[in-house]
């Protein structure tokens, strides 16, 4: 058994930071994964911060990621609420007929 | 009075062109008719003025052109030369006028027509009255224009519209020799005035130029530019094509501008000259051998055409070849004279003509008339007498200028006199046989018309006939009277005084007898000859194109010179044309221009609208993208 050392941690972020590029830009189906998707991102930063922290023995990464918690929280709340709105106006979350911005 | 002869046709053309709708078609023809007319009696004043009383006059009208040493002004030359264009002009010119009152009269656009007529008289009698080349140029170009609106008169007939472009456009050949002469006639002298240039003249004898890598002496190469323009409006071969053509126009316009006058501009142009041409013996050659081909190419082919107007357009053709070796050989006031002549009878046969194609209700082949003479019997008289006129049958007035004009050119003593009196003196043979052959398959033999019956066939309304009779009377006396007054020997002086110009005297000899009996004696055996052909003995003239087929080809096709013509010029820049419209155009110029550019944005724009997707994963990718790439260059930076 070798050591866990930060490497590890770093490589686990890296790994979930690019599942959720790829979920952003792979997904054909439903706009939630792409909430997913950056719900994902954001977990890779804060294990990122949350190695780095321990490793350096500094808490502020920490506070870091409770605060970011929290924000990733009400983004989520405040994203899914406007997946709501947007079914009932579109009938719809398909992403691939989410196409209202080429006008 | 001097101004009113050129001032009352435009007056006639300007009331009958802007407002004949307003006045009716009657009144215009009788405005034009009368104005025209008037101009005539004064010109006839003007003649009688000058003969009796050596009136000579050079009116200032108004100032043209002013600027640096060039001076031109619009003006009214009066002496004896333009008096006599200007008796030809306005006289044919106003019965021509009253001959198309009856002629044109089922046709719908009368005003213009007589518009027309009127314009192109002020241009040709602003072409003779010139005392400067810039004004004689613009004449020279109206009646070119006025002509092309007459042949195609018609309009809505395809051949006459391709026949006005063809004579445009021939003619524009003329013209650039024409042209190029004037401007080294203002490079040479500083002026384009007669009087200024002609004084001139003796002190640049000498003077060489390089002309298109050539050394040529300054006075020849004048005189032959000057030419060209003088062959392309007076239909001289190598650039008479556009004339048969021109028949296509109604036929007063034919008798008018490509029979009495405006073809005669280019001997007027050559005779004006004579200072200048005087002093170049090489030119004068040039006249000489273009005119005499002339005279004899015409008149081959006339005598195997069928259309009628298009053997008297080769006729005219070919009298305007006499008219030119006559003036090659130094004879200018026979030239004149025979241009004087001409008028009268080439007039009364392009009348009698259209009197007869008004008979036969718009038939134009020989081979579909005959018989018709009793039918006819006044523009059957009429016809013989302009016929015996131009054969130069004895004591009518055609005898006294053709014989006068192969006199002169054998009296001239040159190799080239030689040879033009030779070839006038053949031609006259085969003008009296093609003349005669047109009289007797148009009025006797069967009647061949298979459309309109004998009985149907009528004589022209009196309109047609007075001017005709008129100008008959001109045909048969012309000669007689003005045989003293134009080439007498000593009238010389008197009457031409400055406007025609001698180096050295016209020779006052006498040709031998049987010289001077020759030609008539040809022209007189021609007519039972030309009555055996052509009435008599059928058979015979038929068997005698079997057996010169080729040469009857050859005649009939004109010697071939429009399919010449055609492979040459015609084929060759319509080749260019396309090369330069569907490659240089379309491929190179449109392609990588506009079209090009055009093509380019929209191929740049398909690629950029493919940017705006509209789907928000994308644009969420390529931010990211950006995000990390940015980060990562500051990063290693």
């Amino acid at each position: 058994m070798t050591e866990i050392g930060l490497g590890h941690y770093l490589t686990l972020g890296a790994v979930i930071f690019s599942i959720g590029v790829i979920g952003i830009f792979l997904n054909r189906k439903n706009i939630i994964v792409i909430l997913m998707s950056i719900e994902l991102i954001l977990l890779a930063v804060n294990i990122n911060l949350v190695s780095f922290s321990i490793f350096l023995g500094d808490l502020t990464g920490q506070v870091f990621t409770l605060f970011i918690l929290t924000v990733a929280a009400a983004e989520a709340a405040i994203g899914l609420a406007i997946i709501v709105v947007y079914y009932r106006n579109a009938g719809t979350i398909r992403v691939e007929e989410i196409d209202k911005l080429k006008g | 009075m001097e101004i009113s002869i050129i001032a009352l046709p435009l007056i006639a053309s300007i009331i009958s062109g802007f407002f004949g709708k307003f006045i009716g078609d009657r009144n215009s023809e009788i405005v034009t008719s009368l104005l025209v007319s008037i101009s005539a009696v004064l010109s006839i004043i003007i003649f009688y003025e000058v003969i009796f009383n050596q009136y000579e006059e050079n009116i200032i009208i108004a100032k043209w052109i002013n600027s640096g040493s060039l001076e031109v002004n619009w003006t009214m030359k009066i002496d004896a030369l333009s008096a006599v264009m200007l008796v030809v002009i306005t006289f044919i010119s106003a019965l021509v006028h009253i001959y198309s009152i009856g002629y044109m009269s089922h046709d719908p656009h009368k005003p213009r027509f007589m518009a027309y007529l009127s314009l192109f008289t002020f241009a040709m009698l602003m072409l003779v009255t010139a005392d400067n080349f810039i004004q004689l140029f613009f004449g020279w170009e109206g009646v070119g224009l006025c002509s092309y609106f007459l042949i195609g008169f018609w309009f809505k007939k395809e051949t006459a519209n391709a026949a006005a472009i063809k004579a445009f456009v021939v003619n524009r050949v003329g013209d650039f020799g024409f042209a190029l002469g004037i401007f080294l006639i203002f490079y040479l002298f500083g002026t384009v005035n007669y009087a200024e240039v002609f004084d001139q003249i003796p002190t640049v004898v000498n003077e060489e130029l390089n002309f298109l890598g050539i050394q040529i002496k300054a006075i020849d190469l004048i005189c032959i530019l000057l030419f060209i323009g003088a062959m392309g409006k007076s239909a001289q071969i190598f650039l008479h094509t556009w004339l048969p053509d021109a028949m296509e126009g109604p036929t007063p316009v034919s008798a008018l501008i490509h029979a009495a006058t405006m073809v005669t501009a280019g001997v007027f142009l050559v005779v004006r000259c004579s200072p200048i041409y005087e002093y170049s013996e090489l030119a004068l050659n040039i006249v000489t051998i273009v005119g005499m081909s002339t005279a004899f190419f015409a008149a081959s082919v006339a005598l195997v055409q069928t259309d009628i107007k298009k053997i008297i357009a080769y006729s005219t053709c070919s009298q305007l070849g006499y008219m030119f070796f006559a003036a090659g050989v130094g004879a200018y006031n026979v030239a004149m004279f025979h241009l004087f002549t001409h008028a009268f009878f080439k007039a009364l046969l392009f009348l009698g003509s259209g009197s007869v194609i008004h008979a036969f209700k718009n038939e134009q082949n020989i081979n579909n008339m005959g018989g018709v003479w009793k039918k006819l019997p006044y523009t059957y008289v009429l016809m013989i007498v302009g016929t015996l006129a131009l054969t130069g049958f004895p004591f009518l007035s055609g005898f006294y200028s053709k014989d006068a004009i192969i006199e002169f050119a054998y009296l001239s003593g040159t190799t080239s006199g030689y040879y033009a009196a030779g070839i006038g003196i053949i031609t006259a043979f085969l003008t009296s046989i093609y003349s005669w052959r047109l009289i007797f398959k148009t009025f006797h033999g069967p009647y061949n018309n298979e459309e309109i019956r004998i009985e149907e066939t009528h004589e022209s309304p009196l309109f047609m006939l007075i001017p005709l009779l008129i100008l008959s009377i001109g045909a048969i006396f012309a000669g007689f009277i003005f045989k003293e007054l134009f080439i007498g020997s000593e009238e010389i002086n008197n009457f031409w005084r400055e406007s025609i110009f001698f180096l050295e005297p016209l020779s006052t000899d006498h040709p031998p007898l049987w010289f001077l009996t020759l030609t008539p004696s040809l022209v007189i055996l021609s007519i039972p000859l030309a009555y055996y052909l052509f009435v008599k003995d059928k058979n015979f003239s038929a068997q005698l194109v079997n057996i010169n087929k080729p040469l009857y080809e050859f005649l009939f096709n004109k010697w071939y010179f429009d399919e010449i013509y055609d492979t040459l010029f015609v084929k060759s820049s319509k080749k260019f044309g396309l090369f330069l419209w569907k490659f240089l155009d379309i491929k190179v110029i449109d392609g990588f221009g506009p079209d090009g550019i055009s093509g380019l944005i929209q191929k740049f724009s398909i690629k950029a609208k493919k940017f705006q997707s509209g789907y928000i994963y994308q644009y969420a990718f390529i931010m990211l993208l950006g995000f990390s790439a940015f980060l990562t260059f500051l990063i290693v930076k």
